[in-house]
């Protein structure tokens, strides 16, 4: 539901950053989408196409690199992945977590003209 | 030719949240964020918090919670001016609304704001608003399990209630194992089981609100 804002948000960053590189057209943006970032690519991907009209990035395609959620054991900084039961590390059987991977909604780069 | 950005598409909303902070501190505001399930007891706390502070502390409340369009008139009810946020059907409040909400308060003459954001798990976690504490609302029948499957939203708050503690004999509710997922996340965090029906547990609450406020920002 929240996709308008954030797609328009994401065409201020790609406008900025290829106007300052003197482009004169974006032909992709390349972007991170993290499983637990709340960010439904579906939904950027479908607000994409109106927001971008008549700027420099009409047309432009969005690839997104998903990633999944994951947590790091504070105990011994082994990454593994959530599964919704436990947080106990499988590795040392500690019980203190940082989420490691997943939250994020970045855009990595974009490929100008 | 490819440019590398490496920016936060969230960052927008970060800092019109920071603005909302400053404006906040300028007029000697406290804000505290309430998220939670639909149905956890928002609006419940709300009012619970309210009651025994009306005539001690000036207070307002922001509703944008979409579950029950009533929940700004049981606030109001208590006299204490309420905005209601009309998210036309938004999964979370952003720093924009609430920076809308913000103008349509005499924030000079407030000490205490309370947000009830929109009932959800997910979204509100990703979206901050600039208040100094943001506090989660589990309730009993959404299961002991929403520790472990929420996590971004379970690391990121500043106080936890477990709200129907009232209830707890009918559910298979096991506290031990919900609260050892919180403290993987969250070592320490401030919890508070707590019942809005029958008040049990509401003066730890209220005296954590009220030494936080005395705390100021983070
Ligand atoms: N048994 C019980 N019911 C509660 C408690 N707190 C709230 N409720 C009920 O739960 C329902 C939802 O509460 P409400 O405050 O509207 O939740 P919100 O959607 O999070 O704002 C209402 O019917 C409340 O009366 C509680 O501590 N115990
Ligand atoms: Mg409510
Ligand atoms: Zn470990």
């Amino acid at each position: 539901m929240h996709e308008f804002s954030i797609t328009q948000n994401l065409l201020e960053i790609a406008l900025r950053h290829a106007e300052k590189a003197g482009a004169h057209h974006i032909t992709r943006l390349n972007l991170v989408v993290g499983e637990l970032s709340s960010v439904i690519d579906e939904s950027v991907q479908f607000y994409w196409d109106i927001v971008a009209r008549d700027t420099l990035a009409e047309g432009s395609e969005l690839c997104f690199e998903r990633v999944p959620g994951s947590l790091r054991c504070l105990g011994c900084s082994n990454v593994f992945s959530l599964n919704g039961r436990d947080y106990a590390c499988p590795a040392c059987g500690e019980n203190q977590v940082v989420v490691a991977g997943g939250d994020e909604f970045r855009l990595e780069s974009i490929e100008v003209e | 030719m490819r440019v590398s950005v490496l920016e936060e598409v969230f960052s927008a909303n970060d800092q019109l949240a920071e603005s909302n902070r400053r404006r906040l501190d300028e007029a000697g505001v406290f804000g505290v964020n309430l998220m939670a399930s639909p149905g956890a007891g928002k609006t419940s706390l709300i009012t619970r918090t309210i009651e025994p502070l009306r005539g001690e502390v000036r207070i307002a409340a922001v509703d944008g919670d979409i579950a029950t369009t009533l929940d700004a008139d049981r606030i109001a009810a208590f006299g204490v001016p309420t905005v209601q946020i009309n998210t036309g059907g938004a999964c979370h409040l952003d720093a924009a609304m609430l920076q809308r909400a913000l103008s349509k308060l005499d924030l000079n003459h407030l000490a205490l704001l309370i947000v009830e954001n929109v009932g959800n798990l997910v979204c509100p976690a990703a979206f901050k608003l600039g208040m100094h504490r943001s506090v989660l609302i589990a309730s009993v029948p959404e299961g002991d399990d929403k520790p472990y499957k929420y996590p971004v939203m379970y690391r990121g708050v500043n106080a936890l209630v477990l709200n129907k503690m009232d209830v707890l004999a009918a559910f298979d509710f096991d506290v031990q194992y919900f609260r050892r997922g919180v403290e993987a996340l969250n070592p320490g965090l401030a919890f508070f089981p707590m019942s809005c029906k029958t008040g049990e547990g509401l003066d730890l609450w209220l005296a954590w609100r009220r030494a936080e406020r005395k705390r100021g920002g983070t």
